[in-house]
């Protein structure tokens, strides 16, 4: 797929050297009649947190689990550190994983749990006990060793479950919806917790979330997915910033989309100018796609690039005046509904940087919204 | 409302009641009356038995016979009968669990599907009478039955092996009979098995049927023991089937309670005998009581 390698030569920019420990090659997974997985090709480059983020059927899971060696891919290959481990069962691959619900063994102690897989490898009575401590001791639950899980509260199993899938050494660990099972604030809590835990270790995971919120704090890399397939692979901010569909835009955070049309413009023009019939005034972008005139594109802006007023603003383009017709007040930032003529709606977020309420626009108010060339990007899918 | 409350409370009061009250007229007080008669003399009556308590000249007697269980403790044909009894009642058990886990098991890994129409078979067998099915094995196993004309016709043997009427019949009369109780509570427990932790097992580098010794089978500990003791128990007394496919010598403690109580007439030693056989069916009861409050203390925690 041109997408993963496009990103690919991206971030080979970057300053550190990257090299790849997991590939996968044209993977497709059927069940029945239903494509599942559809031909993904990715690359995760070791050390690095890659998480799968789409929405519940969209194939994450199933990919996760042909990784882990629970799915035979239908076709396609997956090379872990250069050994095509596309026909390994499970129990025969260096990658191990957190599930959702954290499968812990109910019938052992906290320490049995984490030493389960080790006693598979055939260590030394001395080893596993040394390699028990250190794990708890990584997790913070050293005092909990002897508790059975059901004596645990929902992040300590989250943690014991971690330790258990690190105990190994895995070459790749797996995580899927790590932070499924927890409340929202536990979850923020554990997220950074789980990440630094990962780091410290320094061992490759990928994990897969359908919370685009856990997908941005906790990896370096995403990769968008939907009916089976991989639309953009690349880091929070290239994804949120850059999107290369209407899809990836609007499955990422929230989006104002305009349909336009392309303008004629000139050789040596930096920007590209896009009418749009939702739009008295014609959409400026700083020139950051490949588009022909007459084309029709649609052209994302982020609610938060854009500004609010009273007064008209100087600029020729990239605006837009409107009613105030709804306002989430959500603290730190409040959200503008915006109607424009025609009856379409704009978000726009606003920071409450001042206490008072006297200057902000509210309900029923006319007020111009305007955004900077350099916010809007051009979609042409 | 208060007033709500109370008849709600009172209704529940009287339905908690409904089992107590069956167990009392059913169990409790039938096990009085054969305490009693364990406890008297016999006599040549109807019933043939003497009262505990009489009252003559002003005098109130209540006599308590121990000699019945005395007698049970000088003639050591009953303890063989017990001793064989519960040896057999144990083999068979172990035997019902070697056939009935790997069945129990593949019925809850089947298709949803196909899971109902397994558990139907291996209900619908016990449509049909209990005793009609052991008098069909008796067709079966007999030196001109079924098995052995088909082994000969076949020539893996050239004369009639003699099963019936031994203790080879007795166990798979008893292992045919209570399969479905050791099988539906494995079922039921294997069903609810958490299939996510043979996955993490798998994971862990656990090989299949290392998986299974040390995941499934130690999960599914309740569903074996209440298996063990649904078998074990009713195997122990089991009457009909040492009597109708075992021999003259198949000593079971069920056969020996008959015949005290049909061939000699002797109510008060067969009711010691049945006494004693409780006592002891008691000590496997009260160890699966004092597992299933331990595992549901586990639970509460």
């Amino acid at each position: 797929m041109n997408v993963a390698t496009s990103t690919a030569t991206m971030a080979d920019s970057a300053k550190r050297p990257e090299q790849t420990i997991l590939q996968i090659q044209q993977v497709t997974k059927m069940f029945g009649d239903t494509k599942a997985v559809n031909d993904v090709s990715l690359e995760i480059r070791k050390g690095e947190i890659f998480a799968l983020l789409g929405g519940s059927g969209c194939g994450k899971t199933t990919l996760l689990r042909m990784l882990a060696g629970f799915e035979r891919p239908t076709a396609g290959r997956i090379i872990l550190d250069g050994q095509d481990i596309t026909a390994l069962p499970p129990y025969e691959r260096p990658i191990n994983m957190m599930f959702q619900s954290y499968a812990l063994f109910p019938h052992m102690s906290v320490e049995q749990n984490i030493a389960f897989g080790l006693k598979q490898d055939g260590m030394t009575r001395n080893q596993i006990g040394d390699r028990v401590a250190h794990m708890l001791k990584l997790v913070h639950m050293s005092k909990y060793a002897r508790r059975k899980p059901h004596q645990l509260s929902g992040g300590q199993r989250q943690r014991v479950a971690l330790a258990r899938s690190l105990a190994k050494h895995p070459k790749l660990l797996l995580l899927d919806e790590p932070m499924g099972a927890l409340d929202k604030k536990l979850r923020t809590q554990m997220q950074l917790e789980v990440v630094n835990i990962i780091e410290s270790v320094g061992v490759t995971c990928v994990m897969v979330t359908h919370d685009q919120e856990e997908a941005m704090t906790m990896a370096g890399r995403l990769g968008i997915m939907d009916s089976g397939e991989i639309c953009q692979v690349g880091s929070p901010t290239e994804v949120y910033e850059y999107p290369n569909s209407r899809l990836t835009a609007e499955f990422i955070g929230s989006v104002n989309i305009f349909e336009g049309v392309v303008n004629e413009q000139a050789e040596d023009a930096e920007e590209l100018l896009i009418t749009s019939s939702e739009l008295e005034c014609p959409l400026e972008l700083s020139l950051n796609a490949s588009v022909s005139a007459g084309m029709p594109v649609a052209v994302a802006v982020r609610p938060e690039k854009i500004s609010v007023s009273f007064e008209r603003p100087e600029q020729a383009a990239n605006w837009v005046k409107g009613t105030v017709s709804d306002i989430a007040y959500l603290g730190g930032i409040s959200t503008y509904h915006v109607e424009i003529t025609g009856g379409r709606r704009i978000q726009c977020t606003v920071a409450n940087v001042a206490r008072s309420t006297q200057d902000r626009a509210t309900w029923g108010d006319e007020v111009y919204l305007s955004w900077d060339t350099a916010s809007g990007v051009v979609l042409t899918s | 409302m208060k007033k709500l409350l109370n008849c709600f409370s009172q209704g529940r009061t009287w339905i908690i009641s409904v089992p107590y009250i069956w167990l009392l007229l059913f169990f409790f007080i039938p096990f009085a009356i054969v305490l009693k008669i364990s406890l008297s003399e016999s006599a040549i009556a109807i019933p043939p038995y003497e009262d505990l308590i009489s009252y003559a000249d002003d005098v109130l007697n209540i006599k308590l016979n121990l000699g019945n269980f005395h007698f049970l403790l000088q003639d050591d044909l009953y303890f063989l009968a017990y001793l064989n009894s519960l040896k057999t009642a144990f083999f068979a058990t172990v035997l019902c669990l070697l056939v009935g886990y790997p069945m129990a098991y593949f019925m809850a890994r089947a298709e949803a599907s196909v899971r109902n129409v397994l558990l139907m078979l291996v209900i619908l067998p016990s449509w049909t009478s209990f005793l009609i099915r052991i008098y069909a094995w008796i067709g079966i196993l007999k030196s001109n039955g079924l098995l052995n004309n088909f082994l000969m016709s076949i020539g893996l043997i050239h004369e009639p092996l003699e099963i019936l009427n031994t203790n080879v019949a007795v166990y798979i009369g008893i292992v045919y009979a209570y399969l479905p109780f050791m099988i539906l509570p494995l079922y039921a427990n294997l069903l609810k098995m958490d299939l996510s932790l043979l996955e993490a097992a798998s994971d862990l580098g656990c090989r299949p049927w290392k998986t299974f010794l040390k995941v499934t089978l130690p999960l599914s500990k309740a569903g074996i023991i209440a298996g063990s003791m649904l078998v074990f128990i009713p195997a122990v007394g089991e009457f009909v089937i040492p009597s109708l496919l075992g021999g003259a010598n198949t000593l079971m403690i069920g056969k020996v309670l008959w015949q005290e109580f049909f061939n000699n007439r002797d109510w008060p030693v067969a009711s010691a005998v049945a006494i004693v056989m409780l006592l002891l069916l008691l000590v496997p009861i009260a160890l699966f009581n004092r597992y299933q409050a331990k595992e549901a203390a586990n639970e509460a925690k």
